[in-house]
């Protein structure tokens, strides 16, 4: 295995392998460190694909010391579809678009990823007790696999949350707790129960293993494109960490050599009603101001982002952006995907496709770019926001009644 | 005032193993420095050039300072201050 140790972001200071998030000299989280020399690019590229179906095929790449489960005992995440999206690239007046599906993940949403890492981890390392501090999507995912793999499971949410998403939690046996408060509230309460419970809490002392699981998201996309990168990708921010580590599965693969070019543009989809990282963008400034979350993209509700500092230099240093979107412009984002490639996403994917129609419009996106949107979750999660938006024509069961309702708009065959 | 700050773990290694430490103060800042006085190596693990590092969170009863006066944020008697990692969490 690869894998060497823990690493501070900001001072560079180690650490050995454990259950640790921040570094005890400069406060700075801590990510994890490899080491691939002598790495053969071709033989490793010939490895992956005859692998596990699923992200355990880039098992080489992420944190472990053992084997990974296999996909017959774990929920195993990852090789969504990639799908050519060219009549959403028709109606925005783009020239190549892809839509990164994670909605096909095992419990809906690109947080199988990080959780399948991090619980593969937390046994690793010996917990029997899985927590997270959750703003919906996380919260299933961890119940689901804690299910999965036997493990007694924690799951923190603001109590206000999507009904879809506390009943999709509870389902799978957890103890789901719900706090009156934001998710920094949760988040904060999450912080302060580290030090007392001897939880294996994804994101907080598991995160940086969990966060290694964005990367696969990079992974797939290179291998879905034929082992090429993309011009652009669209990708909505709530902490940063996936946004993020998107951006640094890409650049450890250019270094390896597994592929080449250049990292893609990365443009940050945030929602005007929460969006320190997007606001930070515009105003120049290298950290972000937190905020209180007003949005129905309760999936993006971060006010205070923990990788938001890093997402600003990544959008920066590539071309990229942050682009914060109104609720009525993440509502048109779920219609429009869904009519032009028959894929229904959650609150998050709105801002996401309400971003890259914004760009589109304000011409920031050349027609010669091959764009990804990275749509991370499911619309049957988000129902209330969909709810008003549909039509129906209610008839009696008979011919004359349909011949006569508004939504005979096709003639009849002679 | 009397104050009481709580350290997190990952500080405890330059409070001598202590997780609370009581001090006097009428803001913040006046109860950090306070901590500072009895426990020197903690300023430059949590400050740089007076100011707070990025990823330190600093609340009171619950309240982050930022959306407070920062470390001018006034205390009343009996407040707790609690020093935090802000990179949990996404």
């Amino acid at each position: 295995m690869a894998v060497t140790g823990l690493r501070c972001k900001e001072c560079e200071a180690g650490y050995p392998l454990e259950a640790r998030y921040v570094c005890e000299q400069c406060f700075g989280p801590l990510e994890v460190a490899y080491d691939h020399s002598g790495l053969d690019p071709a033989e490793a590229r010939r490895k992956i694909q005859a692998g596990s179906p699923g992200i355990w095929r880039y098992a080489d790449f992420l944190p472990f010391e053992e084997r990974p489960p296999s996909t017959r005992t774990s929920l195993e995440p990852g090789m969504t579809p990639l799908v050519r999206a060219d009549r959403l690239a028709e109606r925005l007046g783009l020239g190549e678009v892809f839509v990164k599906n994670d909605a096909a993940n095992p419990t809906h949403s690109f947080k199988d990823r990080v959780v399948g890492v991090a619980v593969a981890k937390a046994r690793e390392l010996g917990f029997t007790t899985l927590a997270c501090a959750s703003t919906g999507n996380l919260a299933n995912a961890v119940a689901a696999h804690a299910a999965a793999a036997g493990l007694d499971s924690y799951v923190f949410v603001p109590a206000d949350l999507e009904e879809q998403k506390l009943l999709a939690t509870s389902v799978y046996g957890t103890e789901l707790v719900g706090v009156n408060g934001n998710y920094d509230d949760v988040n904060r309460l999450c912080t302060e129960l580290c030090e007392t419970r001897p939880w294996a809490f994804v994101n907080v002392n598991l995160r940086p293993y969990y966060s290694e699981g964005s990367k696969t998201v990079a992974f797939e996309v290179v291998e879905q494109l034929g082992w090429q990168l993309p011009d652009r990708i669209v990708c909505p921010i709530a902490s940063g960490s996936l946004f993020t580590r998107i951006g640094r599965g890409f650049q450890d693969w250019i270094d390896l050599g597994l592929v080449e070019g250049e990292l893609p543009a990365f443009s940050g989809a945030q929602a005007e009603g929460c969006g320190p990282v997007a606001q930070a963008y515009a105003q120049g400034w290298e950290i972000c101001k937190p905020t209180r979350p007003d949005t129905i993209a309760k999936s993006l509700a971060i006010g205070d982002p923990a990788d938001g500092p890093y997402a600003l230099e990544l959008a920066r240093r590539t071309g990229g952006s942050v682009t914060a979107v109104s609720d009525d412009e993440i509502r048109d984002g779920i219609r429009l995907l869904a009519e032009t490639t028959g894929i229904f996403t959650e609150t998050a994917g709105g801002v996401t496709v309400a971003t890259l129609r914004r760009l589109a419009e304000a011409g920031e996106i050349d027609h010669s770019e091959r764009v990804v949107v990275a749509i991370t979750g499911e619309g049957l999660k988000t129902l209330d926001a969909t709810r008003d938006s549909f039509r129906m024509t209610e008839i009696e069961p008979t011919l004359a009644d349909f011949e006569a309702s508004a939504a005979c708009v096709q003639p009849a065959a002679a | 005032m009397a104050i009481t700050v709580k350290i997190p773990a990952q500080l405890r290694g330059v409070t001598k193993g202590e997780s609370e430490v009581e001090v006097d103060g009428e803001t913040v800042g006046e109860a950090l420095d306070a901590v500072f006085d009895q426990h020197s190596d903690l300023r430059a693990r949590i400050t740089e050039d007076g100011a707070l590092r990025r990823f330190v969170n600093v609340y009171v009863s619950g309240e982050d300072i930022r959306f407070q006066d920062g470390l001018e944020t006034s205390l009343s008697n009996g407040d707790e201050v609690t020093i935090l990692p802000a990179v949990a969490g996404g």
